[in-house]
């Protein structure tokens, strides 16, 4: 049944997403990538509680190495987002 | 109140947070607001998962999350907007790599499903799929390996062995999920998919490919959120995954070709082209090119991937400058896949103070071509090809196409004669209203902003 639910939640988020999206204009497309790049870095959430888990040492160090790689993805990616779009201006 | 209740609540408050985050990024204007509501949706989720009950040990998290903070800091400042491309595709391997290893990390777990193993498993190919795939995408980005299609001979047959061979190994997997040596050889065979997709891409059609593997690393979040049952990474990851599927979609429309066209023709036979199109090439020098373009009403300037490279952008706002105040309209044109990844030439332009109301989408200028009194082709060609109107048989024909040669003068700035990635031939540039200014694009630009000044 659980499962089930979770297929609710995939399926109105990607309607969701295909509606906000659409509207995004053709010349933010890039920070928009960037900006999706820092939220799949969501993932570091997982990591984070498998690498303080104790499900096992091979299991805390890919946790640890996810939580790394997640953080790079979150950090970078929301900071040269915002680099970009503080560069879009009208005169 | 029961932690677990309590973490869940917030997550659902970070759901929302995103997705108006992610109305707002639909304006210039809110953009950079929606980014930060965005990026405190993540900094509330990762704060309030670090309640969670089965975490025993901070030490090592907190080393890692202080690491990778250095080195996302350290990237964002020291990257430059030429070099976002790479930067992108980066990115998206790096987070198709968190996936991966939270993929195997939960995999480790001794208990087992069936339904858990399927769901982990597809977490880790799309992951490690994403992860290599970006890899070789920065590779050809960033010219450490050839951005011509990498082709051998029956390549298309290994490809589908390869994939045979993963479904095949994932399933054994499945049925005997203790096994350590079978998820390695998953993982083996699912970074070698990736580096086999993206091989045979050319550089031209970067565009797409990174905004597929965009996309799939927020499927690989989201197949990691099914495998944890948590709610927020299915919600983000399913956003990230639209997202670069709508990115795909347009850069395909843009192109006139299918996806499935675009990732296979590296190794489809290539298309004999026997239509030559034959002309007299007429060239301008930078001199000749300032009397029309002082005596002009409105000008256009269409941006390619050239203008990136010889990184004109910021000499050309230098003479937009100079035509606004000798009265010229100045507008730039923008095509879709101009560029190495969607938006590219938006944000270099921006990066060089252009406002951004001045880029105009192709409809836009093609709707009113006939007013423009002159057309500046800066290091652009297939995007401005009239072959794709005007000649059935062309390869590119019936692709969208920025109708330059319909203004009334256009500049062609071009380093040589040599043809687009299509590998066809350009009629603009022997139209009797077209004239070739060779030479760098930066050079040329310079050298007509002096001639404004004399």
């Amino acid at each position: 049944m659980i499962a089930i639910y979770l297929l609710f939640i995939l399926m109105l988020s990607i309607f969701v997403g295909f509606e906000l999206i659409q509207k995004v204009p053709a010349t933010l497309h890039t920070p928009l990538m960037s900006g999706a790049n820092a939220i799949s870095g969501i993932t570091i959430l997982g990591a984070i509680v498998l690498a303080g888990g104790e499900s096992g040492t091979a299991a805390s160090v890919l946790g640890v190495i996810g939580v790394f790689f997640a953080t790079i993805n979150v950090v970078g990616g929301y900071l040269v987002t915002d680099r970009m779009l503080a560069m879009f201006k009208k005169k | 109140m029961d932690t677990t209740i309590f973490i869940n609540i917030v997550y659902v408050a970070a759901a929302a947070l995103f997705i108006y985050g992610l109305k707002l990024l639909g304006h210039p204007s809110t953009a950079r607001k929606g980014n930060l509501l965005s990026a405190s949706a993540m900094l509330i989720a990762i704060i309030v998962t670090l309640l969670d009950q089965n975490i025993i040990s901070y030490g090592w998290i907190l080393v890692s999350v202080l690491a990778g903070s250095a080195v996302g800091v350290y990237v964002s400042k020291k990257v430059e907007m030429t070099g976002m491309p790479e930067l992108v595709s980066l990115f998206n391997g790096v987070g198709g790599l968190a996936s991966a290893s939270v993929a195997i990390a939960a995999m480790l777990n001794a208990q087992l499903s069936t339904g858990f193993a399927v769901i982990s498993v597809v977490a880790l190919i799309i992951g490690a799929v994403t992860f290599s795939g970006s890899l070789i995408a920065w590779g050809k980005l960033s010219e450490r390996i050839s951005g011509k299609p990498i082709v051998f001979k029956q390549q298309a047959f290994a490809n589908y062995s390869l994939i045979a061979a993963t479904v095949l190994a994932s399933a054994l997997y499945v049925m005997y999920p203790s096994s350590t040596m079978l998820m390695i050889v998953v993982v083996l065979l699912a970074l070698s998919i990736g580096v086999m997709a993206v091989l045979p891409i050319g550089g031209a059609d970067m565009p797409v490919v990174i905004s597929l593997l965009n996309s799939y690393s927020g499927l690989a979040a989201c197949a990691a959120g099914f495998a944890l049952e948590n709610n927020l990474l299915i919600v983000a990851g399913a956003l990230v995954g639209a997202s670069g599927i709508i990115l795909t979609n347009i850069m395909c429309k843009a192109m006139n070709r299918s996806l499935v066209n675009v990732l296979t023709s590296g190794f489809q036979e290539v298309l004999s082209n026997d239509i030559v199109v034959e002309g007299e090439i007429k060239p301008i020098s930078a001199e000749d090119a300032f009397y029309v373009l002082e005596a002009a009403q409105s000008i256009l300037v269409i941006p390619g991937y050239g203008m990136a490279v010889a990184q004109a952008q910021h000499a050309m706002k230098e003479l937009q400058e100079l035509f606004e105040k000798n009265d010229t309209e100045t507008v730039y044109g923008i095509h879709p896949v101009a560029g190495r990844m969607p938006g590219h030439m938006n944000v270099l332009l921006a990066e060089a103070d252009v406002s951004y109301d001045l880029l105009l989408e192709m409809d836009e200028v093609n709707a009113r071509m006939e007013q423009f009194d002159v057309a500046i082709v800066i290091g652009a060609n297939d995007v401005v090809n009239p072959a794709a109107r005007e000649l059935k048989g062309s390869p590119i024909y019936g692709m969208p196409v920025i109708n330059a040669d319909l203004a009334k003068n256009v500049f062609v700035i071009k380093r040589s004669m040599s043809s687009g990635f299509a590998g066809v031939d350009n009629p603009l540039f022997f139209k009797d209203n077209t004239r070739m200014v060779f030479g760098d694009a930066k050079e040329v630009l310079n050298n007509i902003v002096r001639q404004f000044s004399d």
